[in-house]
């Protein structure tokens, strides 16, 4: 079986969970015979630049960075395109807007900024004036890679929202039937101020598809009763999580207090309030703990403002936006790891802290939440009950020793090989759905 | 006869490095040393050498008719020591003229006033300690850290034993007063409160080289006919000492203003004192009262550029509850980390009151934000809690088994 896959950016380069999954998935799927075309967007900022650029699998290694060794089954079934474009993932049109006016105000022919996330934008005249511009041109240049390939694919896969009109464009051309990726909904995002034009792509990209895969079951209901997509349409499979052995020396610890850590995007979607709140409890109770905020985001300054204001300024730390070793070095320092999100469509992070022999507090709206077992679970309202977790976590060592022994079994269970398994059942349902 | 008063400021803090939170526990070196030194030797080109070259100059021309006042804050003179010998060497020089008065203050330069007697007390102490060690003087008036002055504040400095007492010539607490007079503290009325002109101060710290004021450009003779024409009997002129070479550079001409400013002021009938001699030579003509605390900062002239939002108030909070537990150790390496951290510096990064004041905030700030300041400021502070409590315990320890 063969897929055209709009995906997006590839490790060492990725922004967040959503690179991390598309390498994972991919690797699941060619181990389980499928074969892919990769296509994703890659600003060059060079005006002379081909629209598409085709990347040898000979030039994957590059694209991979060092990743690993063991790469050669996924050589073999993957080739790469290059759309020349500079979508990122997690980009809104508001923030699309604010850097493009900034190009325009500096005048310089092309322009480069790191957004909060740390991914790089590139603008010059040859990109859309806004991300709905940007992302209709892509459109086209997708459909043209259809037409490129014709015949050379079975079924269409795209990822998140950016990248749903690549896939009906496909779709119109080729004929194949299309399966859409949902990683987060317009709701996990916003809560209820959702931006409608992204809400109206994500709705359109689900209609025209045939098949939705959603990323957990929490997930999934949203898509059945927010965007109105037929139940029988959407799929739930869940996200594993790949792990390489870094083999890295364990590092050595400053403080001697237990450490208790949140690391993620500090928005709103991921409840850095809550834990801030559950902080200052537990600080009441047992002060030899730290609590450490790793990241950054809109909501920093106003969780620094609380803390000061809690007076717990002295045990809460902040470490800013942190990137590859540091953030292995984050969870093996920490003893707990809380992901309080607020909505969270499935939440790579607890499973990493896991691995690391971490025991995770997750809130019960996470879609992560559904496939383990040895994660203590709260709503992410709760503050009570997250402190009362964070307080027995960090004092009674039979409990802790217990969740991170069985977490660490259970996260290492949770293969690539068998979600790539559900999503090549769902290309066949597709397609035998399609062929009829 | 009226008498001008020259004093200034001579203060740099210790600049924090990028302290994370991987540090903490670990690293305990938390000063920036490249920043610290490469700001104090620019400064001291820029500034204090040729400044104190040319007041030295001056006093030398003018027979003792020229006279200043100095005040140099512990951290100041710890930062000359290591990387600016020959600039305290050329304050000694200025000392030794008789001409030169030097004034106490804090020793780091600190908001000690506003935590307790006990912490004012030390760190004003430790000044004293300081003057004697390193220029043989015993000081006989006070200024505090940015000016910070209360009837409080007055009442805990006569105590102390001290004859004067600078303050800002604020508005708001001297309502239709006016600043060009010798007062007395309300809480202590033998102490003597010296007013800043603000305006005349200004007119040199901040508007001398900008050509946008009415006034532009300013004159020795121009000056000092607004100094003669000023009512009441003295004119004092407090600023940073910053202000020659650095906030006014070179190319301004500020040095040759200042080259001809004390003739043009003995021509005009004005003569010059130091702080104590101008308190001493005039009555006080009324108590002045001041019951809410006010400095020289800012519109307000008050104190919410350190102690104004949530985050200076932690910082601030957090760091004077380890006082107690720093001075039962004596020890001269938690001192000094203890001293340099209290510095207001660290709060003034902190403050998040921005507008119009914003281009004196940001002055040598090294940070990007008033939270970045406040996050690695309080990680510094988290290891030095840590490192307190061992030696703490340590020392029990070592009590015991004796």
């Amino acid at each position: 079986m063969r897929v055209l896959m709009f995906g997006w950016e590839f490790p060492p380069h990725i922004a967040g969970g959503l690179g991390t999954a598309c390498y994972g998935m991919t690797r699941g799927l060619a181990r389980n015979g499928v074969d892919v075309t990769f296509v994703m967007p890659h600003a060059s900022g060079d005006e002379d630049q081909r629209f598409v650029d085709i990347v040898n699998a000979s030039d994957v290694e590059t694209v991979f960075g060092n990743v690993d060794s063991d790469s050669e089954d996924i050589i073999e079934k993957m080739s790469f395109i290059h759309i020349d474009s500079n979508l990122v993932p997690y980009l809104s049109p508001e923030d699309y807007e604010t850097y493009h006016d900034e190009f325009v105000k500096t005048g310089e022919k092309r322009w480069e900024t790191r957004d909060v996330w740390s991914q790089r934008y590139t603008f010059s005249g040859k990109y859309g004036a806004n991300l709905l511009e940007e992302i209709a041109r892509y459109a086209i240049v997708a459909a043209q890679v259809a037409k490129d390939h014709a015949g050379e694919f079975d079924v269409i896969h795209a990822h998140d929202w950016l990248t749903y009109f690549a896939g009906i464009a496909a779709k119109r051309v080729s004929g194949k039937p299309l399966v859409v990726h949902m990683h987060a909904t317009e709701f996990d995002r916003s809560g209820e101020n959702i931006n409608t034009q992204t809400y109206a792509i994500e709705r359109a990209g689900m209609h025209a598809a045939d098949r939705v895969i959603a990323v957990s079951n929490l997930t999934r209901n949203i898509i059945i009763n927010r965007y109105g997509v037929p139940a029988e349409r959407v799929v739930a499979v869940h996200n594993a999580v790949r792990f390489t052995d870094k083999g890295e020396a364990w590092p050595e610890r400053g403080v001697e207090d237990k450490v208790v850590t949140f690391l993620g995007r500090i928005t709103f979607q991921k409840g850095p309030d809550y834990f801030v709140e559950a902080a200052a409890k537990v600080l009441k109770r047992c002060p030899n703990v730290r609590f450490v905020m790793a990241g950054s985001g809109d909501m920093m300054n106003h969780v620094i403002r609380r803390v000061a204001r809690l007076g717990i300024a002295d045990r809460f730390h902040f470490t800013g936006f942190l990137r590859g070793a540091d953030v292995d070095k984050m969870f093996q320092l920490s003893d707990v790891f809380v992901m309080p999100s607020v909505s969270e469509p499935f939440g790579i992070a607890p499973l990493e802290a896991m691995r690391s022999n971490v025991p995770v507090i997750i809130s019960k709206q996470s879609g992560v939440a559904e496939v383990l077992d040895y994660a203590v679970k709260v709503d992410y309202w709760d503050v009570d009950a997250m402190a009362d977790a964070i307080y027995g976590l960090v004092n009674y060592p039979a409990l802790s020793k217990m969740f991170a022994e069985k977490g660490l079994e259970e996260v290492i269970s949770l293969k690539w090989n068998d979600a790539a398994a559900k999503i090549k059942r769902v290309y066949e349902d597709a397609i035998n759905e399609c062929n009829k | 006869m009226k008498t001008v008063c020259f004093y200034f400021q001579v203060h740099q803090p210790w600049r924090l490095k990028t302290y994370r939170f991987f540090n903490i526990g670990k690293d305990h070196n938390y000063l920036d040393d490249l920043t610290n030194r490469a700001i104090m030797q620019k400064i001291a080109r820029e500034c204090y050498l040729p400044m104190n070259s040319l007041l030295l100059k001056l006093i030398k021309e003018n027979k003792g008719a020229f006279r200043v006042s100095f005040s140099l804050t512990g951290t100041v003179v710890e930062q000359f020591k290591l990387y600016a010998p020959e600039v305290l060497d050329s304050f000694r020089e200025l000392i030794a003229t008789g001409c030169v008065e030097l004034l106490c203050e804090t020793y780091s330069h600190s908001l000690a006033a506003l935590s307790s007697k006990e912490d004012f007390t030390e760190q004003v102490k430790a000044h004293q300690a300081m003057l004697k060690k390193e220029f043989g003087v015993k000081p006989k008036a006070f200024r505090n850290t940015e000016l910070i002055y209360s009837d409080e504040i007055g009442a805990m400095v006569g105590e102390l034993g001290f004859k004067t007492i600078l303050a800002e010539g604020a508005k708001h607490v001297l309502g239709w007063k006016s600043p060009d007079y010798v007062y007395a503290s309300a809480s202590d009325q033998s102490l003597r409160v010296l007013l800043r002109n603000y305006k005349l101060s200004d007119d040199i710290a901040f508007r001398f080289s900008n050509q946008g004021w009415d006034e532009y450009p300013l004159t020795a003779d121009k000056y000092a006919q607004w100094v003669s024409d000023a009512e009441g009997e003295v004119v004092n002129l407090f600023m940073d000492y910053e202000t020659f070479g650095e906030h006014q550079k070179a190319t301004t001409g500020i040095f040759d203003f200042m080259k001809a400013l004390p003739k043009a002021l003995l021509n005009a009938g004005v003569k010059f004192a130091t702080v104590s001699e101008t308190a001493a030579e005039h009555q006080p003509v009324a108590v002045i009262h001041c019951p809410h605390v006010m400095s020289w900062a800012d519109e307000e002239r008050d104190i919410t550029a350190w102690l104004g939002n949530d985050l200076q108030n932690e910082a601030f909070a957090k760091i004077y509850e380890l006082k107690d537990k720093v001075r039962s150790l004596k020890s001269d390496d938690f001192n000094y980390v203890w001293n340099f951290m209290q510095t207001s510096d660290h709060f003034y990064y902190m403050a998040t009151k921005w507008l119009s004041d914003g281009d004196v905030h940001s002055y040598f700030n090294p940070y990007g934000s008033s939270y970045e300041a406040f996050i690695n400021y309080m990680n510094v502070l988290s290891d030095f809690q840590i490192e307190v409590e061992k030696a703490l315990e340590a020392k029990k320890s070592r009590k015991k088994s004796k």
